[in-house]
């Protein structure tokens, strides 16, 4: 099936006075389309959630909406640099970032347990040297 | 429990949204790490925090909150007011602590999000 909308944000690494505006855009895209309720809210958490751990976290990458007619999906991928342990990653209170994040109110080790919470499907791919992709599909009512 | 009620509780100074006073608040949460708060929040939720830069009223846009409760009498800057006022926050700041604050409004009545105490099988 088609996507209605494809949207692709770039994210700098460590920009984080514009972490956040891709989330923003695409909570009002969608808003624009209808979606509203527990859904947008999950949507936006997520997406949040995963903008700013490419800024937190990776050597740069990118954050695509795609609006199907019964499904929205999210996709982060970055140029790495990749997590060793994705067991360990998804751990609540687990978390690797550096004193600039957490200083803002972010590197509680929440993001990635979150991001799983939030959406209907979650998966995590992830080569150390590579990079990691994420995706995440939510369901429309 | 209206924000005009935590507003006179607190001893508040209204900084956003006096025209919104009336509205009713559910739950509160306090936290300074906003990956906590869109972790647990939904959007009838009044958000007290001590952090006063932009991710907070990006939090809250994510969320949908209605109020944001800054602690020790503490003023965002005028950048961060105008983002809230876009969002169409109420925004106030009490003199009170962080900790002062949750007891005065939870002796008042307000309480957190309900989490649930008992732990399970993922916690081992």
């Amino acid at each position: 099936m088609d996507a209605l909308i494809v949207n692709t944000y770039p994210v700098t690494a460590r920009d984080y006075t514009s972490a956040g505006h891709a989330s923003a855009d695409i909570k009002r895209r969608l808003k624009q389309l209808g979606v509203g309720g527990d859904v947008l809210r999950r949507v936006a958490v997520a997406s949040y959630e995963v903008e700013l751990n490419l800024v937190i976290h990776s050597d740069g990458g990118r954050l695509e909406l795609q609006v199907f007619p019964d499904r929205v999906q999210l996709t982060s991928s970055d140029v790495g640099p990749g997590i060793p342990d994705l067991a360990l990653a998804m751990r609540e209170g687990w978390s690797t970032a550096n004193d600039e994040a957490r200083s803002l109110g972010f590197g509680a080790g929440m993001g990635l347990p979150n991001m799983k919470r939030n959406a209907d499907d979650f998966d995590i791919q992830s080569e150390v040297g590579k990079g990691t992709t994420i995706t995440m599909g939510f369901r429309l009512q | 429990m209206t924000i005009a009620d935590m507003v006179r509780i607190l001893n508040a100074r209204v900084l956003l949204g006096e025209e919104k006073l009336d509205t009713p608040v559910h739950t509160a949460c306090c936290s300074d790490l906003m990956s906590d708060v869109l972790a647990f929040v939904d959007e009838k939720t009044v958000l007290i925090t001590g952090l006063t830069n932009p991710h907070v009223i990006r939090t809250s846009e994510m969320l949908d909150l209605k109020c944001l409760v800054f602690v020790r009498g503490k003023v965002p800057n005028d950048e961060i007011l105008e983002a809230a006022a876009e969002q169409g926050l109420v925004v106030i700041t009490t003199k009170a602590t962080a900790f002062s604050a949750c007891g005065i409004l939870y002796a008042e009545g307000l309480r957190g999000v309900p989490v649930p105490l008992e732990w399970n099988a993922e916690d081992e």
